[in-house]
């Protein structure tokens, strides 16, 4: 009994995602398959809350339930409401497979949930992949439209570089079954410690993050993103750019956890990538006319911030990536919420396009706002705290160099961000229609400012509770504690 | 190392931040245009007077930071909410209050589209820059920093002149480039001190090469905000552009927060390091005096002259600062403070002008002091401050600097005079041209003097300015503790040969 209520968030995304499937056998069910969407969301929500001191391992040790798979699943789910809140009218997808596409939202939720319990890396893997292939088909839901990039051309290049990381990621975690004999993430990481730095672990622990890499945008793997972004619907989009790189941090931390924490060469191609990632991601950016290649774009940048947590190998920076890419998660569905409702029938928004914004609305002007300088990194929102949190972290490893690039970095994604505001604040346009937003957009904007401005003026809370339940994880200096 | 009282809860500093907020809150469902700027006026007005307890409160005969508040922040990162004051930011606080209340005064007619957001933005930035002078955390210093760039672009780029675009994102690019490199050296700082507490930052030997790094890294910073001379040129784009009430604050207080970083900062964290750059900063600090005075004496444009002058009185300001004498803090410090009080008064003359004729164009206002003397009278005071005429408050500060520098360097003030020949030659000429200059010009006819409301903005700064001009004492004896003290942090490491 008590396995099952340990289990409730993830039965009740998966209840929810079979009410969804039965809605959308029928049709012109939409609007009840939106409240029963929410309503999944929210509940699990609250279960996740109610299992939250809830500490087991079940289904034979593949799956632990702890404070941090917990904190975790606050987050995704967290991040799910708003998906779901953001998919209200979904203009841009066809009226008939509308029911199908909250099926794969919540699908992929689910996925990304068990992700952070698992602690079997095959579980691991097909979790991961129960989370991702929903999103493949997402972005292939996209109305054919003339004049604009295909969906269906977005949708392979996704599957096919996804599908190619994948393979990476098995062979790698191939090498480490080899190694340790055991697919168990603790057992491993134990007969691992003393064969942390041999080339073949190396080898195995590197390729094994590939996989990951794809999921975040990180640099050498990140050549799906822009054509992705441009391709698939504005919610789509909000869907691949949050929660996948949630997931892929914390399977990222799982991964890491089996390296030697005092190891260099590691850190150092994470380093390497984190740098790389930054400087292309901001200086393409610059570039760019159309407002969600470049979110494609400066989300390749932000993976490599996220990275710099990662560089550290501890714990500090552990919950400094975390924090971070939650933030980001939040600042960047800001901008989609706002780029969605601008867009008249789900056409992509130019950069020109939010002119006058502040009058048309101001609401999602002020959105705008948070969000974009949010991820700009100024305080008070959650991207300055973010980035101290990994600048700290970093600098206390004696990456110095990454932390100056990092700043840098921040100095050049300025510039583009502000041609944004710029833009929605004082730019004119000569339509200047009122955009009128529904009741739950309106409840979705304040939240996310409230959510946004709350993580950057007391981040305490929330990088308090990532770094004890941490601890209380096991996860200290990075060695997991063999399974209970 | 002296820290002030320890630990204690809320107080009249965090009662000053919170107070713009809190009534940004309310004016936040005001209706009205006439209501908000009421009230706007209103709160502003109580801040600066509440502000007065700062005055009476702080005693300038002890050494340390007073009125210290000290609550942890963010635990895991170490960041402490923690503030206080010394004699130096006292003083830049009680200016930041003062200025505020006429700013809202100025907008009054000036500002007639989107009255709210205007009003909002004003008081957000008043919360940033009380916060900016009287953080003694590090982070929460960065925080109000940079919190303070949002409102001033917006009000900048929304209310300001034709180019207003331009000159809020130049000036929002630049004041980000700067700080970027400040955010990794707190970073860096913090790993060698072990906390974000700037009282435990100053005096903590750090060593000589880390200080350079450490400094050069303000530098930036801080020079951009100053603006000291190669990196000036946001400064008259933004001036020029933004409407009269963000000049006046800009001028006013955001560029007291470059010479504020100097010497709350630089001076005592990086004792060493400030040796070592001063020669060369006294340097730019001449070149900025002289590039202000000449290119303030070629300007047309009466908005670009005063934003010219700007950079010219901030080159004293720095020179002092790098004299590194108590005579020249001090009176740098004065100068920080009447160069608010001056230029701010330009900038509201100015303004009111600019609301008359639709143009800033000295010729188009030659003569004018025909058809509205008061504005003459008042234009006149200022103009005589600016060239630091004796018996003005300017005249004080610009004296301690140039007392300060010969000290150091004679060779260095003399190629300074021409700057100051030049202030009192574009000063004299804009006053000519406006109060008796021009034949009686016809399109001058009906245009009003000014009115009881214009008089009311300007009188406090024109007291101000005979004030401090015959009666410095109190002002300097206020921050003169504290400049001791600063001195003691920076003489504590051994001397370098100061002469360039």
């Amino acid at each position: 009994m008590t396995t099952l209520y340990a289990f409730l968030p993830e039965l009740v995304l998966a209840s929810g995602a079979l009410g969804l499937f039965a809605l959308s056998l029928g049709t012109g069910k939409d609007r009840a398959g939106w409240w029963v969407a929410l309503g999944t969301a929210l509940v699990a929500w609250v279960a996740a809350w109610m299992t939250f001191d809830v500490r087991e391992t079940i289904f034979d040790g593949a799956y632990r339930i702890d404070g941090f798979s917990q904190t975790l699943k606050l987050i995704l789910i967290g991040v799910l409401a708003v998906l779901v809140l953001m998919a209200g009218e979904l203009r841009d997808v066809r009226e008939d497979i509308r029911g199908e596409y909250r099926f794969l939202l919540v699908m992929s939720a689910l996925g990304f949930v068990l992700v952070t319990s698992c602690m079997d890396v095959l579980a691991l893997v097909v979790s991961l992949e129960l989370g991702s292939f929903p999103l493949y088909l997402a972005v292939a839901t996209r109305r054919e439209r003339e004049g604009q990039r295909s969906q269906m051309e977005s949708a392979i290049k996704y599957v096919m570089f996804g599908v190619a990381a994948n393979a990476i990621m098995l062979f790698g975690l191939g090498y480490l079954y080899g190694l340790t004999g055991t697919t168990s993430l603790p057992l491993m990481a134990e007969r691992l410690r003393p064969l942390a730095e041999t080339p073949m672990a190396l080898a195995g622990i590197g390729m094994a993050l590939v996989g990951l890499f794809y999921k975040l945008a990180v640099l050498p793997f990140h050549f799906w993103t822009p054509d992705v972004y441009e391709g698939a619907s504005h919610e789509s989009t909000g869907v691949i750019a949050s929660m996948p790189k949630v997931g892929a941090v914390v399977v990222m931390i799982r991964w890491l956890s089996l390296a030697a924490p005092e190891g260099r060469s590691l850190p150092l191609l994470l380093g390497i990538l984190a740098a790389g990632s930054m400087l292309y991601g901001n200086l393409i950016a610059m570039a760019q006319r159309d407002f969600k290649r470049l979110l494609g774009f400066s989300g390749i940048a932000h993976a490599g911030y996220t990275m710099l947590g990662l560089v550290a190998l501890d714990q500090a920076g552990a919950s400094a990536s975390v924090f971070y890419v939650t933030s980001y998660a939040l600042m960047v569905l800001a901008c989609f919420t706002v780029i969605s409702r601008v867009s008249e029938d789900g056409r992509n928004v130019p950069i020109a396009g939010l002119a006058g914004l502040h009058r048309r609305s101001p609401l999602l002007a002020a959105t705008l706002l948070v969000g974009v300088f949010g991820l700009a990194g100024v305080p008070p929102f959650a991207g300055f705290m973010g980035k101290l949190a990994l600048f700290t972290a970093a600098f206390e490893r004696g990456y110095g160099w990454l932390v100056v690039v990092a700043v840098l970095n921040a100095a050049i994604a300025v510039y583009y961000y502000l041609s944004v505001v710029r833009e929605a604040f004082f730019g004119d346009a000569a339509d200047l229609s009122p955009i009128r937003l529904d009741a739950a957009t309106r409840c979705l904007c304040v939240g996310l400012i409230v959510a946004i401005v709350t993580l950057g003026v007391l981040p305490g809370r929330l990088l308090d509770v990532l770094s004890a339940v941490m601890s209380a994880a096991g996860m200290t200096a990075f060695v997991p504690a063999a399974a209970s | 190392m002296p820290t002030g009282h320890p630990a204690e809860g809320f107080g009249l500093l965090s009662v000053l931040i919170a107070a713009p907020l809190a009534a940004a809150v309310v004016a936040a469902f005001l209706r009205s245009d006439t209501a908000l700027r009421g009230w706007t006026l209103f709160a502003t007005t109580l801040i600066g007077v509440v502000s007065l307890g700062l005055w009476t409160g702080y005693e300038p005969g002890r050494v340390g930071f007073q009125l210290v508040e000290r609550m942890p922040w963010v635990r895991s990162l170490g960041i402490e909410y923690r503030l206080g004051v010394d004699g130096i930011s006292v003083l830049l606080i009680l200016l930041t209050t003062g200025l505020a209340p006429l700013c809202v005064l100025a907008s009054w007619k000036y500002i007639g589209v989107r009255v709210k957001e205007f009003m909002l933005c004003l008081l957000v930035m008043e919360t940033a820059m009380v916060g900016v002078f009287c953080a003694l955390d590090f982070v929460l210093f960065f925080v109000f920093w940079e919190a303070m760039l949002i409102p001033m672009s917006l009000m900048i780029g929304v209310w300001g002149g034709p180019r207003r675009v331009y000159a809020a994102l130049k000036f929002f690019v630049y004041t980000m480039a700067g700080s970027a490199l400040m955010l990794a050296a707190i970073v860096a700082l913090r790993l060698k001190v072990g906390t974000f507490g700037i009282p435990e930052m100053m005096g903590h030997n750090l060593s000589n090469e880390f200080q350079c790094w450490v400094f050069a890294a303000f530098l930036l910073s801080f020079a951009i905000k100053v603006p000291m001379v190669p990196f000036h040129t946001w400064l008259p784009a933004a001036h020029v552009e933004a409407p009269t009430a963000g000049s006046v604050l800009l001028a006013g207080v955001l560029l007291k927060m470059g010479t504020y970083g100097f010497l709350r900062f630089s001076l005592p964290i990086t004792p060493y390091a400030s040796q070592v750059f001063a020669p060369w900063l006294m340097g730019l600090s001449v070149a900025a005096i002289l590039y202000g005075g000449m290119a303030a004496l070629a300007q047309t444009d009466m908005k670009k002259l005063v934003a010219y002058s700007s950079v010219g009185h901030m080159g004293f300001a720095t020179l002092g600062i790098f004299s590194l004498t108590k005579e020249g803090i001090e009176g740098a410090t004065l100068v920080m403070i009447n160069h608010g009080v001056t230029t701010g008064g330009l900038f509201l003359v100015v303004g009111m002008l600019y609301e008359r004729l639709h143009s800033r164009e000295l010729d188009r206002a030659a003569g004018l002091g025909r058809v509205m003397p008061w504005m003459a009278t008042f234009l006149g005071v200022f103009c005589l401050s600016s060239m630091a005429f004796p018996g003005t408050n300017s005249f004080i500060g610009e004296f301690l600097v140039m007392a300060g520098g010969f000290k150091i360097s004679p060779l260095l003030m003399v190629v300074a005079v021409p700057g100051v020949v030049a202030a009192a030659a574009y000063n004299l000429r804009m006053l000519q041209r406006v109060a008796y200059g021009g034949v009686s010009n016809p399109t001058h006819q009906g245009v009003p003097d000014l009115s009881a409301r214009e008089i009311l903005t300007l009188l406090p700064l024109l007291v101000l300015v005979i004030w401090i001009g015959l009666q410095p004492g109190p002002v300097v004896n206020l921050m003169q503790t504290s400049v001791e003290h600063l001195l003691g942090q920076v003489r504590s490491v051994p001397a370098m040969t100061l002469a360039p």
